[in-house]
C-alpha cells in the first residue's frame, strides 16, 4: 500500500496537534495569552497590562509572552462591549480595569452591569489624596471642609476625572462626612484636567483652590514641597516616604478612597478556568518581583481575588451609584 | 556658567558609543515612521518602547533612543506632505499647503532641503531654549489657566481665514464643519454623550489621525481613480536638496519667527505642535502680506510651519521634564516610560538626575545634526518614490493608510471613519473647499471647548473670567489687531491695481 506524501502530512499534522494538545492541557487551563488595556499607550490601564503581562512571562506563569492590545474608547466601554459581545468565553484573555471602570459601570455608562463580567482580582492600589498649594490659606483638612460647608461654591476643586468621576466622588465623600447637606453637594465647583499633574500645576498657577487625585500621579510635587497634602484617603498611614502624610480617618473623617488596579475576564468563562486564572494572578501577586514593580510605580500592593473581589466590586458599584444620585449625575 | 558645565557633562554621556548608535537608529527609524501617512510620533515612540525594555537599556539610553525617534518623526512628517500631499502626521499638515505646490512645479527637492534646514533650526532653537530657560518657562506656563488657553485657541481661529489661498468664506465654512465634527463624543463637563448614536467607539470623539488620513490620502486616491489620464514623471522631477538648503538663508527671518512661535506653543502644555505649526504659518502669511505667494508654492510657506512644529516638539519636553505634565500624546508616553523606570519628572528632576537630563539635552543637539545629515541622501531616495508611476504609488498609499489607521487602536471602526472622511474630502475638493480648516476645527475645537467649560466651571458660570487676566486680554487684542489688519489689507488690495 502506497502512502501518499499528502496523507503523511496529515498524519504528521495530527501527531503534532495531539502533541500540542497534550502539552497544553496539564492541570492548568489555557494560560493567559492576551491582555486588553482599554486605553491609549501610556496610561494607568496600559501600565497595568504591560507590567503584569511582562511579569507573567518572566515568572514562567505563562508559556509565551502576553500580547498587550490597546483598545481605547468610552473610558473602557469599547473594550467592555467587545469582550461581552465577542469574547465572553475566552479563558486566555484578561482586561485591565480599576475603580474608574467600576464608576463608569455604576453610572450606567458601559453596555452592561457588574454581572456581565467575571472579576478576577486586584493586585495593587493607588491612594486618593487631597492637596492645596503651599501658600494656600487652607492649613488643614478641617479648614478646607469648613469653608466648603459654609459656602459650597467658594472652593474650586480639580482632579483628573470629570463630574461624577472617582476623583470628584472621593472629594464629595469628604464634604459629606464634614456635614455638607445632600441638596448642596452639587454646588461644589469641580474642574476636570487631563491628569493629576496638570491639575496640580493649574493649582500652583492659582487657577483652582484644591486638587483631589491619586497620590502616584503627583508624588513628585509632594517630594519637592510645592504642595501641602491635607489628607490621604487610606485607612492607615502609608509606607515611607509618605508615612508623615495625615489620613482623613485620623482627622475624624471616615472616608477612604482607593483606586485599585485589577482585571476582569468574560462572563461565560467556566468556573475551572476562572479559578485557574485567579490562582495565576495570586501567584504573581505573591512574588517579590510584583511588590517591587508596584512600589516603583506608586502603588500599594493589595490583593483581593475571586469571590471576595466579586463582592467588593459589587459593593463599590453600589456606593458610587448612591452618591452619583445625590449629586445628580444619574437620575 | 553653571549650565555650560552641565551641558559639557551631558555631551560626555551622549557621546558614549552606545548612546550615539541609539540616537542614529532612533533618527533613521523616526524619519521613516514619520514619513508614512497615519504613523506619527505617538506610534513611533509606542512601537519602540518594548524594544527599549527588551534590550534592558538604562533610563538615559532608553530616553535618548525614544526622543531621537520623536524628533525623527517630526522631521519625517514633512516628506509625504511635500511629495504626496498627504501629511505624515498632524503637525505636518500645514506643510502640504505650499510644499505640494512646490513639488508640482518640480521644486520638491528644494522644498525638502529647505524644510530640513527649517526643521533643524526650529529644533535647535527649542533645544537651546530648553537648556537655558527651562525653569523660567515653567513659571510662565503655569500662569496659563483655562481662560488663557481659551484665548489662545480664539487667536488660532481668528487667523483661520489665512490658512488657504482660496475663498475666505469657504475656509470659514470648512472650519465650522470641523468644529461641528469636534463636538462628537462625551461632553467634557458632564460626561453626556453627544452625536454618538450608541457607538461606544465615538465616545472619545472622532480620531484625528483617521480623519486626517481619510481627508488627504483616501480622497487623493479617489481623485486619481477619476482622472485616469493623469501623467506623472516628467512634471514631478524632484531635483536636488542642495539649492533648498542654500535658500534657507533667504528665509532666515521666517524660520526665526516660526521657531519662536512654535517653541512658545510647545512650552504651553495645552497648545502643542499642531497649534505651533498652524500659528507659524498663518502669522507668517499675515506678516508678509502681499510679498508672499502663499498657497502656490512659496518656500516660506514650507519654512515657517516646519520650523514651528519642530520647535514645538522640543518645547513640549520642558513641561514634561520639569513639571511632569505631558503636552501631547508623545510626551505622555515618554512620561509613562520615565515613571516605569523609577524616575519621577517634576521640579526636582534637574537636580536629582543631572546625568539623565543633560545627557538627553546633549543627545537632542547631536540628533538634530544627524537628522540634517541623514536628510540629504534621503531626498534622493524619496525622489525615486516620486518617479514611481501612480498606478503603483496609489495602491501603496492605500495599503499604508489602512495598516497605519488600523494599528492606532486595532479597531475596524477607525477604518470606517477614515473611509467616510475620504469621501468627505473628495466632496470638499469637488466644491473647492479646503480640507485643512476641517481638521483644524476637529483638532483644536475639542480642546477649545474643554477650556471654555473649565473656565466657566471655575467662575461658576461668570463669563468675565475670560478677560480676567492680562495674558488673555493681550491675546484677544493681538487677535483683534490681526483681524482688523486683514480687513484693511483686503480693502487695500481692492484699491490698488494688481502689479502682476
Amino acid at each position: 500500500m502506497a502512502i501518499s506524501p499528502r496523507s503523511l502530512h496529515t498524519v504528521a499534522a495530527a501527531a503534532l496537534l495531539g502533541l500540542g494538545l497534550s502539552v497544553s492541557t496539564p492541570s492548568q487551563a489555557l494560560p493567559i495569552s492576551e491582555c486588553i488595556a482599554p486605553a491609549d499607550p501610556g496610561g494607568g490601564w496600559d501600565f497595568t497590562c504591560r507590567s503584569v503581562g511582562k511579569l507573567l512571562y518572566d515568572l514562567d506563569l505563562v508559556d509565551n509572552p502576553v500580547k498587550v492590545v490597546n483598545m481605547p474608547g468610552g473610558v473602557g466601554a469599547v473594550a467592555f462591549s467587545n469582550v461581552a459581545g465577542k469574547r465572553a468565553d475566552d479563558s486566555d484573555l484578561i482586561v485591565a480595569t480599576s475603580t474608574v471602570g467600576i464608576t463608569q459601570i455604576a453610572q450606567g455608562r458601559y453596555p452592561g452591569g457588574v454581572d456581565t463580567m467575571r472579576w478576577l482580582g486586584m493586585l495593587g492600589t493607588d491612594v486618593g489624596v487631597v492637596l492645596v498649594d503651599d501658600d494656600s490659606p487652607y492649613q488643614s483638612l478641617d479648614g478646607l471642609l469648613e469653608a466648603m460647608v459654609d459656602d459650597p461654591s467658594s472652593v474650586v476643586m480639580a482632579g483628573s476625572s470629570g463630574v461624577g468621576g472617582w476623583d470628584h466622588i472621593r472629594a464629595l465623600m469628604l464634604a459629606e462626612a464634614a456635614g455638607l447637606p445632600d441638596d448642596q453637594i452639587g454646588s461644589v465647583r469641580w474642574v476636570q484636567f487631563d491628569g493629576g499633574g496638570p491639575a496640580v500645576t493649574q493649582m500652583m498657577g492659582g487657577h483652582v483652590d484644591a486638587v483631589s487625585t491619586d497620590l502616584g500621579e503627583i508624588a513628585g510635587f509632594i517630594k519637592s514641597g510645592d504642595v501641602r497634602v491635607l489628607a490621604v484617603l487610606a485607612d492607615k498611614p502609608l509606607a515611607p516616604p509618605f508615612e508623615d502624610l495625615p489620613t482623613a480617618v485620623s482627622q475624624g473623617y471616615d472616608v477612604t478612597g482607593y483606586n485599585w488596579r485589577g482585571f476582569y475576564t468574560g462572563g461565560e468563562v467556566s468556573d475551572a478556568d476562572y479559578r485557574s486564572m485567579v490562582d495565576t494572578l495570586k501567584t504573581l501577586y505573591d512574588s517579590p518581583e510584583w511588590k517591587q514593580v508596584a512600589e516603583r510605580n506608586g502603588l500599594v500592593p493589595l490583593w483581593r481575588g475571586g469571590d471576595e473581589f466579586n463582592a467588593f466590586v459589587r459593593d463599590t458599584a453600589d456606593k458610587v451609584e448612591s452618591i452619583s444620585r445625590e449629586i445628580g449625575v444619574i437620575q | 556658567m553653571e549650565i555650560l558645565g552641565f551641558l559639557l557633562h551631558g555631551f560626555a554621556v551622549a557621546l558614549e558609543p552606545q548612546n550615539l548608535l541609539l540616537a542614529l537608529i532612533g533618527c533613521a527609524v523616526g524619519t521613516l515612521i514619520g514619513a508614512l501617512p497615519g504613523l506619527g510620533p505617538v506610534n513611533g515612540v509606542a512601537l519602540l518602547i518594548p524594544l527599549a525594555f527588551n534590550f534592558g537599556l538604562s533610563p538615559t539610553a532608553a530616553l535618548i533612543l525614544l526622543v531621537s525617534v520623536y524628533y525623527g518623526t517630526m522631521y519625517g512628517g514633512r516628506i509625504s506632505s511635500i511629495v504626496l500631499n498627504i501629511p505624515g502626521d498632524e503637525p505636518a499638515m500645514m506643510t502640504t499647503l505650499d510644499g505640494y505646490p512646490m513639488a508640482l512645479k518640480g521644486r520638491g527637492g528644494e522644498a525638502l532641503g529647505l524644510s530640513a534646514v527649517a526643521s533643524f533650526v526650529g529644533a535647535t532653537v527649542a533645544t537651546i531654549g530648553l537648556t537655558l530657560f527651562a525653569p523660567l518657562l515653567v513659571g510662565f506656563a503655569i500662569r496659563f489657566g483655562p481662560a488663557e488657553y481659551f484665548a489662545l485657541f480664539m487667536l488660532a481661529f481668528a487667523t483661520i481665514g489665512g490658512v488657504t489661498s482660496g475663498s475666505f468664506t469657504k475656509s470659514l465654512l470648512a472650519a465650522c464643519l470641523g468644529l461641528l465634527l469636534g463636538t462628537v463624543g462625551l461632553d467634557p463637563a458632564s460626561g453626556v454623550s453627544r452625536y454618538t448614536f450608541g457607538w461606544y467607539e465615538l465616545y472619545d470623539g472622532i480620531d484625528f489621525i483617521a480623519a486626517l488620513v481619510g481627508l488627504f490620502a483616501i480622497s487623493e486616491c479617489l481623485l486619481f481613480l477619476e482622472d485616469r489620464h493623469q501623467t506623472t514623471g516628467a512634471s514631478r522631477e524632484l531635483g536636488s536638496a542642495i539649492p533648498g538648503m542654500r535658500r534657507a538663508g533667504a528665509c532666515k527671518a521666517t524660520i526665526a519667527r516660526g521657531s519662536l512661535i512654535g517653541f512658545i506653543a510647545g512650552v504651553l502644555p495645552g497648545a502643542g505642535a499642531s497649534l505651533g505649526s498652524f500659528l507659524s504659518y498663518t502669522l507668517e502669511k499675515r506678516w508678509l502680506g502681499r510679498q508672499g505667494d502663499f498657497g502656490n508654492g512659496d518656500p516660506r510657506g514650507v519654512a515657517a510651519p516646519e520650523a514651528g512644529n519642530n520647535a514645538a516638539a522640543g518645547g513640549a519636553l520642558i513641561p514634561m521634564l520639569s513639571l511632569g505634565i505631558p503636552g501631547s500624546g508623545t510626551t505622555a508616553i515618554l512620561l509613562a516610560l520615565l515613571l516605569s523606570m523609577n524616575i519621577t519628572p517634576g521640579p526636582l528632576l534637574f537636580d536629582q538626575q543631572p546625568d539623565m537630563v543633560w545627557g538627553l539635552v546633549a543627545a537632542l543637539f547631536i540628533g538634530n545634526v544627524m537628522l540634517l545629515v541623514l536628510n540629504v541622501p534621503l531626498v534622493g531616495l524619496f525622489a525615486r518614490v516620486l518617479r514611481a508611476p501612480s498606478w503603483l504609488l496609489m495602491p501603496v498609499v492605500i495599503l499604508v493608510a489602512f495598516v497605519g489607521v488600523y494599528s492606532l487602536n486595532n479597531s475596524p471602526f477607525d477604518l470606517y471613519v477614515m473611509l467616510a472622511f475620504g469621501v468627505l474630502g473628495y466632496g470638499l475638493r469637488k466644491l473647492h473647499m479646503p480640507a485643512v480648516p476641517v481638521v483644524l476645527g476637529l483638532l483644536l475645537g475639542g480642546e477649545m471647548e474643554f477650556n471654555l467649560r473649565r473656565a466657566l466651571a471655575i467662575s461658576g458660570g461668570d463669563w468675565s473670567i475670560l478677560v480676567g487676566s492680562g495674558i488673555s486680554v493681550g491675546i484677544y487684542a493681538f487677535a483683534a489687531t490681526l483681524m482688523v489688519a486683514g480687513l484693511v489689507y483686503a480693502w487695500w488690495i481692492r484699491r490698488t491695481p494688481e502689479a502682476g
